[in-house]
């Protein structure tokens, strides 16, 4: 019995492929919409995650940006030396101070010349964005303090500027000045937007303020990075900070900043958050797809009723029993349902490696996600193709062959 | 030998409180095993209803129903498959063949419901093809065949698995007079040939001349019952 039912349900799909195919594609929409959504929606966050875990794990950056106060008293202001010391002796649970100068210049060496970005650093830098050399040595005491124009460049610098020559020692004109390369960074790789981080030359702060962006005030230093403590609350040390730049400036009670402090912390947990809510967004549209394609499997099943209850009604007149009858239909809707399930995983397989590869989004794929919206859209596509057959097998076969 | 179909103070009541329709008014009749009978009688006079009921496709309201000793209103829905399965095969007016499906797997379907291996299958349903004259279109799908070609399927298809009663509702209803024609001799001949009991309806007198006897119906009650002289 249960093999005539296979042989008549295989037989019976096989005889309108047209409908078989219109059913199936409900399925194939809903798994493929549902896959293609979620994955791309992980590789998303898996890319946004990545990109804030790179800039560090508790790290504060004080800068002054123009629009922080473009009217008013107090305008926004770069910083001294002076306040970084304060900054540095005065909080609690740091680990390294960098205050950073940046710029972009032209670097040459010999015939060739790239545009690049300069950066003008402490000792502190290297500590608080972890970046240690591949080649030749970081700066020296020496070098910070009377401002030697050496430098340490990039990855990319190395690679674009020097091509195969030997990088330690060579002299690179940058700006106005001639610089002596002491070391190579290691490779950090795409940034966070995107942007090539090894594409930098490193010099000692002095020398930057010196030769690359000369200034006769004393607020020369345009941001300060502060690594803490893992376990330093960030909250309080930004307080703390605030409260020495405040004093030191001569703000007055009621008025605003003349900077802002940023925490990495606190925008990856902006982040995070955001990212949950995005999750539940995905989450329900691919709700919607589940829906609309079971919708799908529900129209087709329901527009053939009245043809396949005529159907049941001749099988039952000629001999066959109910449970044949719907043995056959619920093997012919799981065939169907599986089928289309299994399409559509693979188009949904198919369509993420295509889109993340276009949208440069890491490509996941959710197996346990692919089973269940196959589980899901089998099972709406199995319902629907059998409760239809078992009603009408529930029928006097008379009523059954005359259905309208 | 006459105890064959015996039927009882048939009555059947299609829908139910204002809208119920009397259909059947108490209907006794008796076939004798071997006959061919024309159920004959105006249009709403009961005859199709008569013939569902005959045939195991629906049940009477009230009364009693023996077919070859067996009291068909006691089965339950499985025991009446069984019975029509392997007793009774049926004619409709509409032929009712499955759609894009041949011959030869029409004429085979009542035979695979049987359980019956392929290779027999296939010779049953060949011979009965045969029997009506069709064996050169058990290729052809139901919408590459004439209604009179379709209507010898239907034929084929309710004599495969050798039926002691076979049914036929208007079998001649969509078709001209000489295709009517070949199907009353097909059914004739398998009414004398192979002793099939046959219960044929029809409205028209010509049709009614191959059968062996005639019950006239009016207003779901029998009116006459008439030998055919031949
Ligand atoms: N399923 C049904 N529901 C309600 N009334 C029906 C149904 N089938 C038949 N009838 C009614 O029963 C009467 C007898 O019908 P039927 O047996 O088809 O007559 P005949 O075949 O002699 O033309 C008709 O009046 C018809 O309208
Ligand atoms: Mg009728």
């Amino acid at each position: 019995m249960i093999f005539n039912a296979i042989f008549l349900a295989l037989r019976q799909i096989s005889r309108n492929y047209l409908r078989a195919f219109l059913t199936m594609l409900g399925v194939i929409i809903g798994v493929g919409a549902v896959i293609i959504m979620i994955n791309l929606g992980n590789g998303t966050q898996a890319m946004i995650k990545e990109a804030i875990e790179s800039l560090g794990s508790n790290l504060l950056m004080i800068h002054a940006p123009p629009h922080l106060n473009p009217s008013g008293t107090s305008k926004s202001r770069n910083f001294t030396m002076q306040e970084v010391e304060n900054i540095a002796e005065r909080t609690a649970g740091v680990k390294a101070v960098a205050p950073v100068s940046m710029s972009t210049a032209v670097a040459k060496y010999t015939n060739k010349n790239v545009q690049t970005s300069i950066t003008g650093v402490t000792d502190g830098y290297f500590t608080a964005v972890d970046w240690d050399v591949s080649m030749g040595r970081k700066f020296e005491n020496r070098e910070y303090v009377a401002g030697v124009n050496s430098c340490v460049i990039g990855e990319s610098v190395k690679k674009n500027l020097l091509g195969e020559a030997e990088p330690l020692g060579a002299r690179l004109k940058v700006g106005s000045i001639v610089c002596d390369v002491v070391g190579v960074l290691v490779s950090k790789g795409q940034g966070g937007r995107g942007n090539d981080q090894d594409d930098v030359i490193l010099m000692p702060l002095k020398a930057f303020q010196r030769s690359i962006k000369p200034s006769d005030s004393i607020y020369n230093i345009q941001m300060i990075m502060i690594s803490l403590e893992e376990e330093t609350d960030y909250k309080i040390a930004s307080e703390q900070i605030s409260t020495i730049l405040r004093h030191l400036r001569n703000i007055p009670e009621k008025a605003p900043n003349t900077f802002e402090i940023q925490s990495t912390k606190e925008i990856q947990q902006t982040v995070e958050k955001s990212i949950g809510s995005m999750t539940i967004f995905i989450g329900a549209v691919a709700g919607v797809s589940l829906l609309v394609g079971g919708i799908g499997i529900m129209n087709i099943m329901l527009v053939s009723v009245t043809e396949r209850t005529r159907e049941i009604g001749t099988r039952l007149a000629i001999g066959a029993l109910e449970k044949e009858v719907l043995l056959q239909f619920l093997v012919e809707s799981a065939t169907i349902s599986a089928v289309g399930g299994f399409i559509g995983i693979i188009f949904g397989f198919l369509m993420t490696l295509l889109l993340s590869s276009k949208l440069n989004i890491p490509f996941t794929f959710d197996m346990q996600i692919a089973v269940t919206s196959f589980l899901f859209s089998g099972f709406i596509g199995i319902i629907f193709g059998y409760l239809p057959a078992r009603k009408a097998s529930r029928l006097n076969p008379i009523d059954a062959l005359h259905h309208e | 030998m006459s105890d064959f179909i015996k039927l009882r103070n048939i009555v059947k009541v299609y829908g139910s409180g204002q809208n119920s329709f009397l259909a059947l008014k108490g209907i006794d009749l008796d076939i004798n095993a071997g006959e061919f009978v024309a159920l004959m009688g105006p249009s709403g006079s009961g005859k199709s209803t008569m013939a569902n009921i005959l045939g195991c496709l629906d049940k009477a309201t009230k009364g009693s129903y023996l077919f070859n000793g067996v009291d068909v209103f006691a089965l339950n829905r499985n025991e009446t498959a069984l019975l029509r399965r392997n007793y009774i095969g049926f004619i409709f007016q509409g032929f009712n063949l499955l759609a894009r499906t041949t011959a030869l797997e029409n004429v085979e379907l009542p035979l695979l419901y049987r359980g019956m291996p392929k290779k027999e299958r296939r010779k049953k349903a060949r011979e009965a093809l045969d029997m009506v004259g069709l064996l050169e279109w058990e290729k052809h799908t139901s919408a590459q065949l004439s209604g009179g070609q379709q209507q010898r399927v239907a034929i084929a298809r309710a004599i495969a698995s050798n039926p002691l009663f076979l049914l036929a509702d208007e079998p001649t209803g969509n078709l001209d007079t000489k295709r009517s024609i070949e199907i009353m001799e097909i059914l004739s001949n398998l009414n004398k040939d192979l002793g099939i009991t046959i219960l044929m309806v029809t409205h028209e007198p010509d049709m009614a001349k191959y059968a062996t006897r005639e019950v006239h119906f009016r207003d779901g009650e029998v009116n006459k019952v008439e030998a055919v002289i031949k």
